[in-house]
């Protein structure tokens, strides 16, 4: 049987004349009908440039194909080469034919028309639909997506649905014209990790369903376990090893794949959790953190007169404390609430109530008058594009009303060398580094005032899986020189398994369970913390399949002077403790 | 340097650039004096002539040489547009950021306040006030100032407010860093390259009020030149020495060309988005 897709040595080019470059260098691939096809590869790969060629929507990003044959197998039977298709042919494929979904997909649809208005306009273009047969058209296209409520959901506009949502929209309009191969590039990156489960679920069940091709694009080699026939690993810009999904994961030939495969952080279930915890010598230090009753909600007004209506209780009623050289994570989805428990911890939101106390540890040199430092998710937003490194490194200092000295350059050269910078890097700008070389700027950053305390939000989030592995290495050994007690903040189990001594989980505002890394991750109690650690794709659960589960989080709007119950406590062993649901 | 260098070798700026460049050094050498002739000296003989080898422009209806009087006026209308740009700058800068940082009902009133002084058109307002204060020199400089601090508060605010959201703001309030520190460095500093361009364009249209309150009879006040002074006495003589319009008219408007060049360059070097690689 004819591949649906040949591609055969696709060399593309990025820039003009001189300057051009070549990203993709001679790949060469066939897909069959009905086949999932993934490619994996880090960030600059040119994994999604490879797919995107494929249906020349790489003429719009400011590519060229230079050279090389993509066949395409038309649904009438006929072979279009895409390279030299004109105009009319790729209007004609797209959509039709070659159906695309992408990473974001809050970008990908515009935020003043309603679902509906967008999901009908693909049926009239295509299918020539109109009124009534294009309504009913699309009510169908968000059923066979398996969005509840269907009817009402077509008259929202995109703010008003979640990020899973959005991205059951963006596969319902991609299918609206039946296209014979999918392209899926990076869908689920910018997801939750239940609410990846469900996408991936339901991929797999629209190709059962349909028997459309995919092309499916991620950096998350454990994700692709659980739907690609097979795997197709790029590395700067080639093909470094390509075949059936078993034997790339099972027997990888090339060290670029068994690296990749190596640097993934696996998650085990608990048994790679970390031994060298504060809390196994009794008696126990004085804590470095210690938040109690930690409460922050924001207002919400409504009315002609502005009264309070109800409150948003980003986080309610959260406790817990943090020993010196001690990690503790914070799990849970968007919106559960993490994130701002760590802000309020930095003062960068004010909490409604609650307490802190915070032992800086005595007798540091340079100690600040905030012993909490932070380091964000985004090493490219969380530094100023105009200052040269060595601005970046003088502004905490700067902050506290020192002088920038010998002993503060000096210091400046030492935490460089340290977080493995090159020490020329002082005159340099942020946009000279690799976001790996970034984030540990940022981290060199937060450590220039001698903190007891480092809050990492979502902070290997960002970069890419091998670069992830180093940054994590560096971080567990700056803990142990320093004596540093990390606030992790993180929605990766696998990540949060390799750094954590303790974990929190926390669901809507409130932290549902607490305790030893090892005994949350390998014997969860919470309903969510176990519908959490099910939705963690793993090379190893590769062929077990995902519930679809339809049911939205819970509100966390509240009416005006709602308290939530008091907290009762299941203890679970030593440091293991589960909040009891009513 | 860099900038110089870019704005030599973009097509627009290169013209831009020379144009701009050239009236700095006739705008320089009317300032201090160095025209062919007193601008202020009337040779009574020789009234009304044409262009010739001694008067390279011509004379005036008082005898007055046209290319020393047109040096001391481009000299006077920059000077004007200078001052006048260089304080809405400063002026527009700081209330924009404030207004940005500040936010809630500083950000309001002073919002609503700009906009009362957008909405009316920039030569009447600049009338009203000249009329209030009554013509001369600083008053068009407080006047033109007045007219265009909204456009620099609004240039300046729109970015403030995103940057003020953005994580390096957030990252320096974790070390403490002064309120000063933040407005400075993470914002003022992220704010040249629009600022630039805004002012390099504000220029061109200080320029064309300039002329168009001496043109009125309210700015620039006789017997000193400016170029709008100078299109207003050469009205009534225009056909019989269109000499005396035309030179005028073509320096105020290939000044104003330059600086729209040279502003539409500065945009494409200094934008990130547009910058080539």
């Amino acid at each position: 049987m004819k591949p649906i897709l040949s591609i055969r040595d696709l060399h593309v080019s990025f820039g003009q004349a001189a300057a051009e470059k070549e990203v993709v260098h001679g790949v060469s691939f066939d897909l069959g009908v009905g086949e999932v096809l993934a490619i994996v590869g880090e960030s600059g790969s040119g994994k999604s440039v490879t797919a995107l060629s494929s249906n020349r929507l790489i003429d719009y990003a400011g590519g060229r194909i230079t050279s090389g044959k993509i066949e395409l197998l038309r649904a009438d039977g006929s072979v279009l080469d895409v390279t030299s298709a004109g105009k009319q042919e790729l209007t004609g494929i797209r959509g039709a034919e070659i159906g695309v979904i992408f990473q974001e997909p809050m970008t990908s649809l515009n935020p003043v028309l309603t679902i509906g208005a967008q999901i009908e306009e693909s049926f009239r273009l295509h299918r020539g639909l109109t009124g009534k047969q294009a309504q009913a058209a699309a009510r169908d296209a968000l059923e066979r997506v398996r969005i509840p409520d269907a009817e009402r959901r077509l008259k929202a506009t995109p703010n008003q649905l979640s990020g899973g949502m959005l991205q059951r929209v963006m596969i319902a309009m991609a299918l609206a014209c039946n296209p014979r191969l999918l392209i899926a590039d990076e869908p689920t990156t910018a997801l939750d990790v239940t609410v990846q489960a469900q996408i991936m679920a339901l991929l797999a069940e629209l190709k059962r369903e349909t028997g459309m091709s995919m092309i499916f694009i991620s950096h998350d080699i454990g994700l692709v376990a659980g739907i690609a026939d097979r795997v197709m690993v790029m590395q700067d810009g080639r093909v470094v090893e390509q075949g059936e999904l078993s034997q790339i994961l099972d027997k990888p030939q090339h060290p670029y794949t068994q690296h990749l495969l190596h640097a993934v952080p696996h998650f085990s279930s608990g048994t790679a959790a970390r031994t060298d915890g504060a809390r196994t010598t009794a008696p126990l230090p004085k804590p470095t953190l210690e938040v109690d009753d930690l409460v922050v909600r924001y207002p919400l007004k409504g009315g002609w007169f502005s009264k309070p209506v109800g409150a948003v209780h980003a986080v309610d009623g959260v406790a817990f404390d943090l020993m010196p050289g001690e990690t503790l994570a914070i799990v849970g989805e968007s919106g559960s609430g993490k994130s701002t428990t760590a802000r309020a911890v930095l003062g960068l939101v004010s909490p409604t109530r609650g307490a802190f106390s915070v032992e800086a540890q005595a007798a540091r040199p340079g100690q600040s008058r905030l012993p909490v430092q932070m380091v964000f998710q985004n090493p490219y937003a969380s530094l100023n594009p105009r200052l040269n490194v060595e601005q970046l490194l003088a502004e905490p200092v700067i902050a506290t009303g020192q002088p920038i000295d010998a002993a503060v350059r000096a210091r400046m050269a030492a935490l460089l060398k340290r977080v493995g910078l090159p020490e020329d890097s002082l005159a340099r700008y942020p946009h000279q580094f690799s976001g790996g070389q970034r984030q540990r700027l940022c981290i060199a950053r937060a450590l220039m005032l001698n903190p007891s305390v480092v809050v990492l939000d979502e902070a290997v989030s960002a970069l890419d899986v091998s670069v992830q592995a180093r940054v994590l290495e560096l971080l567990v050994d700056l803990q142990h020189e320093y004596g540093l007690a990390y606030l992790f903040i993180s929605h990766d189990m696998a990540v949060v398994e390799r750094i954590a001594h303790r974990v929190a989980v926390m669901y809507a505002g409130q932290i549902v369970e607490i305790g030893d890394a090892k005994s949350v991750l390998s014997d969860p109690q919470h309903p969510y913390t176990r519908k959490l650690i099910a939705a963690v794709p793993t090379i190893d659960r590769r062929n077990q399949h995902f519930e679809l589960d339809t049911r939205q989080v819970p509100s966390l709007v509240r009416s005006v002077g709602f308290e939530p119950p008091a907290a009762k406590w299941l203890q679970h062993g030593a440091d293991h403790k589960v909040r009891a649901e009513a | 340097m860099r900038v110089v260098k870019a704005i030599f070798s973009h097509p627009s700026g290169r013209i831009g650039g020379a144009i701009v460049l050239l009236y700095l050094v006739v705008a320089l050498l009317g300032a201090v004096g160095l025209t062919p002739h007193d601008p202020l000296m009337q040779y009574r003989i020789d009234r009304l002539q044409a262009p010739s080898s001694s008067y390279l422009m011509g004379t005036d209806l008082f005898g007055r040489d046209v290319m020393s009087r047109l040096m001391k006026g481009v000299g006077q209308s920059f000077t004007v547009a200078f001052f006048s740009v260089a304080f809405a700058t400063l002026a527009g800068t700081v209330l924009g950021l404030t207004a940005a940082w500040y936010g809630k009902r500083w950000d309001t009133v002073m919002m609503r306040l700009m906009d009362v002084l957008l909405a009316f058109p920039a030569i009447l307002l600049a009338l009203l006030i000249v009329t209030i204060v009554g013509p001369g020199t600083w008053t068009s400089v407080a006047a033109i100032s007045i007219v265009y601090t909204p456009i620099f508060t609004r240039v300046v605010r729109g970015p403030a407010l995103s940057l003020k959201e953005r994580e390096f703001v957030d990252a320096a309030r974790t070390f403490g860093s002064s309120r000063s520190y933040i407005l400075t460095r993470h914002l003022l500093l992220n704010l040249v390259a629009p600022l630039t361009v805004q002012v390099t364009l504000a220029l061109a249209w200080a320029l064309l009020t300039e002329a168009g309150l001496s043109f009125l009879g309210l700015g620039t006040q006789p017997p000193a030149s400016s170029l709008g002074l100078m299109l207003s006495d050469a009205r009534n003589l225009m056909e019989q020495a269109p000499w005396l319009l035309a030179f005028p008219a073509v320096a105020i408007m290939l000044s104003i060309l330059g600086f729209n060049l040279l502003g539409d360059a500065l945009r494409d070097i200094l934008d990130p988005k547009t910058r080539r690689a």
